[in-house]
């Protein structure tokens, strides 16, 4: 039976859709390794996988990349699992290469799907912001390393038959090349996006900081708050309090319009409840339209005045 | 202090209509317009201010051919000292753990302080050149730095880490950091800076240069074939005027609760 180690960096639904795509591959035993768990963490994810190893966690208490290559490498030189799995996220980048490289093991990134042919691990992910599909494979070797995209597989349930909990040793010999120093504290910002019931989220498309007026007039018709995207934070158009993302807000929201935005996985990372989505975009092709439940293709410069004009007769 | 700071010139597919060529494996490009990847300017400007402020020597390396030429002279332009091509008939179909072997190469004399990356390329989106130069020159690595100050032989690093958070981490140098968007504000380059650079000469660095031996050149990751993403289940597109589209927008919004 092939042995897939699952690699659980923090708390999340992560574990049980990596479980769910270890557990695609046909038969196999999972195991999960996390730092630092408490036991309330270990015996959850002892009811998704066959084994949980619980390393020592780094020094500092939060994850370290660094302190889990290290922990990681000997035990997977011991144990040889046929595949490493972790969640395609920023933990991830700060690990998986590393790992990848350390152990010598093809990796397939942000895979949309893993299988196998031949014994030989494949996948499909995405390119170009998700405008195209690759169907890739790696070369044939002892073992293989993938990330899987969040929400790629639906999170697998809790297994009946309970998993045993073990020990993982600390990494030997460690000289810490890198210390944790402190979390910084998010800014609180001028609104809450997160309790907005209605979020007009501009993106990209919208070009010039000044033409950042046509949204915020658009937003007031509405009587709904602004959001963005990062590129919009990134130029300083907007405070970063604004930013809908994996690395931003997640917000929940009734009613979600997006306008220029492209709809990447990061961005919509944020959007959670399932909101009624539209969606203004020029590019029929963009991904926006496959998450939106209603769009527009058209010029956001021509439809927005429209659209404002179109809310403010209604409301008389 | 030796900075090598790596760069790819990617196309902006953002508004363009995808086309898969006929091979299967890659885009017909006739359209694309080419830039420096958004990540690594970012990169760049990181590695220049801290020239600037610490009279490091910055090189930029590019694994490409001579159309990638200009994603250097653009570095070159923004402030880097000097800049390498690493250009070989053997590179063809290079994943990234072959970029980041024919990279680590370039790195041999001298070694490197920091080595600075993009996070993620816009196009292949793997986020993986940066780690892997970290295990192929046993570096310790940060991923997705906010922020970068370094002082004698350490860095200070700011970066996101997973659930929203950011972390303040001390790297002891040399080290490996992949840069995250909104670092800082990279310069702009004008066509006049391009052209000040452009007596510049930029060495094409190949396999036997390197001293790599093609044979440990062999992808691990091969492409087989590119798709267009499935059809349906998406968005209701609108049709009619666009007066017609707006006003069925505007009955849409107000039955979800949009009109607040
Ligand atoms: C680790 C990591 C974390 C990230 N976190 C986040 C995050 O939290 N939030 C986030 O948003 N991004 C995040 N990103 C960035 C993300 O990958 C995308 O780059 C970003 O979301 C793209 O923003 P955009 O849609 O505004 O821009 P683009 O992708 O450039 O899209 C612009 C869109 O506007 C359209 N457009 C242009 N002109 C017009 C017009 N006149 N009318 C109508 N439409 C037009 C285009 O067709 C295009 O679809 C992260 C990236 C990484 C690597």
């Amino acid at each position: 039976m092939r042995e897939i180690l699952i690699v659980v960096p923090g708390p999340g639904d992560e574990a049980a859709e990596l479980t769910a795509a270890a557990r695609s591959l046909g038969e196999v035993r999972v195991t999960a390794a996390v730092f630092g768990a408490d036991e309330e963490a270990a015996a959850d994810l002892a009811g998704l996988c066959e084994r949980v190893v619980v390393f020592p966690a780094a020094p500092g208490g939060v994850f370290d990349g660094e302190w889990a290559a290290a922990a990681l490498t000997p035990w997977i030189a011991a144990e040889q699992p046929f595949l490493v799995l972790l969640a395609h996220g920023n933990d991830a980048l700060d690990l998986a290469p590393l790992l990848a490289a350390r152990t010598d093991r093809p990796m397939l990134s942000d895979c949309l799907e893993i299988g196998l042919r031949d014994g030989r691990l494949v996948g499909v992910r995405p390119l170009h912001g998700g405008k195209v599909r690759a169907r890739v494979a790696a070369v044939e070797a002892a073992g293989y390393l993938a990330t899987v995209r969040p929400g790629a597989y639906p999170a697998a349930a809790a297994a009946a038959a309970a998993g045993q909990v073990v020990e993982g040793p600390a990494p030997t010999g460690f000289s810490p090349r890198r210390e944790f120093v402190g979390a910084v504290a998010a800014e609180a910002g001028e609104v809450d996006i997160t309790q907005a019931e209605v979020l007009v989220a501009v993106g990209r498309g919208i070009e010039e900081e000044e033409n950042l007026d046509l949204i915020r007039s658009l937003a007031e018709a509405l009587g709904a708050e602004v959001a963005c995207t990062r590129p919009i934070v990134d130029k300083g158009w907007l405070e970063k309090s604004r930013q809908v993302g994996t690395s931003g807000r997640t917000v929940k929201p009734k009613v979600y319009l997006a306008i220029g935005v492209s709809g990447s996985f990061q961005h919509l990372g944020g959007l959670k409840g399932s909101p009624f989505l539209a969606a203004i975009n020029q590019d029929p092709a963009a991904p926006i339209f496959a998450a939106a439940d209603v769009g527009i293709v058209g010029d956001l410069f021509d439809l927005v005045p429209l659209l404002e004009e179109k809310i403010r007769e209604r409301r008389g | 202090m030796d900075i090598y700071v790596c760069v790819r010139r990617v196309p902006d597919t953002s508004e363009v209509e995808i086309e898969i060529d006929r091979s299967g494996r890659a885009l017909e490009e006739d359209d694309f317009s080419w830039d420096i990847n958004e990540w690594d300017a970012y990169a760049v400007e990181a590695a220049v201010q801290l020239k600037e402020r610490l009279g490091a020597r910055v090189t930029a390396l590019t694994v490409g051919d001579e159309d990638d030429e200009e994603v250097l002279r653009r570095a070159l332009a923004m402030g880097c000292d000097q800049a390498r091509l690493l250009s070989d008939d053997v590179f063809a179909g290079a994943d990234s753990w072959v970029t980041a072997r024919i990279l680590a190469a370039a790195m041999a004399e001298p070694r490197p302080d920091l080595v600075l990356c993009g996070a993620v390329s816009a196009d292949q989106g793997r986020g993986q050149v940066g780690g892997f130069l970290a295990g192929l020159l046993d570096l310790p690595l940060v991923a997705l730095a906010t922020d970068l100050q370094v002082e004698e032989g350490s860095a200070r690093v700011r970066h996101e880490v997973s659930g929203g958070v950011e972390h303040l981490v001390d790297l002891r140098l040399p080290a490996v950091v992949t840069v995250q968007t909104g670092l800082n504000e990279p310069r702009y380059v004008s066509i006049r800076g391009i052209r000040k650079v452009a007596g510049v000469e930029i060495p094409v660095l190949g396999a036997a240069d390197l001293g790599l031996d093609p044979a440990e050149l062999q992808p691990r990751v091969v492409t087989e074939e590119l798709f267009p993403p499935p059809q349906g289940g998406g968005a209701e597109i609108l049709t009619g005027s666009g007066e017609e589209q707006v006003e069925r927008l505007v009955e849409l919004l107000h039955e979800h609760g949009g009109l607040v």
